[in-house]
């Protein structure tokens, strides 16, 4: 909670510069949450240091991207899992297996208070098995999410099935930035991966 | 709306930066020749080319995913199809056929027509348990494990021992999901 802290102090984002520079931070990620590259051009509030901002980062973004896939309403895995909340209300209640109405509740109720925070933008590819709820995904399964926007940033991300992460914090009014994070992608790949004196999983200098 | 992958490689292959057919089946040559010299024993040079190609397949697949923009695969089924398709395409030219998928759906072979690497090779005598082309299984490797799936490829057939083709056979060994890689306590 701390890190949306810093929205109260200046509820209005700063206005863009005159020469357009909209990034505020750069993070890139390898899959075992080693940070390749952190980049900043504009964060006058800084809360915690740098290994724990890293591992914040990582940390939210994994949980958000599970989060996303076990809320993803076209998967077959959403129905699972209300289902599963289903007996199991039941089971607490003592009574048989209740209607629907107070878990649509239940489930509105969290969808709201969410989307209350951020604003979460995610294509869903439909998800064809049934897999085990609560086991971690396997990538190339559920939905992924792409970008989340507050009232004084946007966080535009970008994971490859390699592992890869990309992080673009910039202010909320850019647009959809998934075609320039494929760019920088592409950078990546052009000259840190072809780089043969890089060795991979450690930082680029 | 991300672009659609396409589905074979014929438009990245005409895109991306291309060497001479021959530097490189030569090259290649090259390095089987010395590693025969260094290291003598035609099973070490197996591994050492498996190696190699580990080390080559983890940063290919990077390279692999940003010009193809393929999506995640849903299954196995589909990966197959697309290294044999796509990837192959891409990288060496020639496209790859994918057969003899086994009941569970987790092995399979791939068949090469032709092979780039192996113009005007003949293996002499005292190499014949060389896989000459041992470096393309861990590339593949390589490049699955990247991708979360431990793999194990071998060659069924060789068309430097006398076969008609070339097969690879690949066998999912397990998908390694993604785990959270901070201790809780930190």
């Amino acid at each position: 909670m701390q890190f949306f802290s810093g929205s109260e102090i200046s509820p209005s984002p700063p206005a863009p510069t005159a020469s357009g520079n909209n990034a505020h931070m750069m993070y890139v990620f390898n899959r075992n949450g080693i940070c390749l590259l952190y980049r900043e051009w504009n964060r006058p509030l800084r809360t915690l240091s740098d290994h724990q901002d890293h591992k914040l980062m990582f940390g939210l973004l994994f949980s958000l991207k599970s989060l996303t896939a076990k809320m993803d309403p076209t998967s077959l895995k959403f129905h699972l899992f209300c289902l599963d909340l289903i007996t199991s209300y039941s089971e607490v209640n003592g009574s048989t297996i209740n209607c629907g109405p107070d878990l649509k509740m239940i489930m509105t109720f969290l969808a709201v208070f969410c989307s209350n925070y951020f604003i979460i933008n995610m294509p869903s590819h439909h998800s064809m098995d049934k897999g085990n709820l609560g086991v971690p995904q396997l990538p190339g399964q559920g939905c992924s999410f792409h970008s989340f926007r507050t009232n004084t940033y946007k966080l535009s991300f970008m994971e490859t099935p390699s592992g890869i992460k990309i992080i673009l914090v910039t202010n909320p009014r850019t647009g959809d930035l998934r075609e320039p994070l494929k760019y920088i992608y592409n950078l990546y790949v052009e000259h840190v991966v072809k780089n043969p004196l890089y060795t991979p999983g450690t930082p680029i200098k | 709306m991300p672009p659609v992958a396409p589905r074979s490689g014929d438009a990245i292959f005409a895109n991306v930066e291309r060497v001479n057919a021959e530097l490189f089946t030569l090259t290649y040559g090259a390095i089987v020749r010395q590693l025969l010299t260094d290291l003598e024993e035609v099973e070490e040079v197996n591994k050492q080319l498996d190696q190699m190609g580990y080390n080559i397949g983890v940063r290919l697949i990077d390279e692999f995913l940003a010009k193809s923009h393929v999506s995640r695969c849903v299954d196995f089924k589909e990966t197959a199809e697309v290294i044999a398709k796509v990837g192959f395409k891409m990288f060496l030219g020639i496209t790859a056929t994918v057969t003899n998928w086994d009941a569970e759906g987790t092995s399979c072979s791939l068949v090469l027509e032709d092979n780039p690497l192996v113009d005007f090779v003949e293996l002499p005598d005292t190499c014949q348990g060389l896989y000459y082309c041992n470096i393309l299984s861990g590339v593949i490797r390589g490049a699955l494990e990247m991708v979360s799936m431990k793999t194990e490829v071998t060659w069924v057939r060789d068309m430097l021992r006398g076969d008609d083709a070339y097969e690879l056979q690949v066998k999912l060994l397990k998908q390694v999901p993604e785990e959270y890689p901070y201790k809780d306590d930190e």
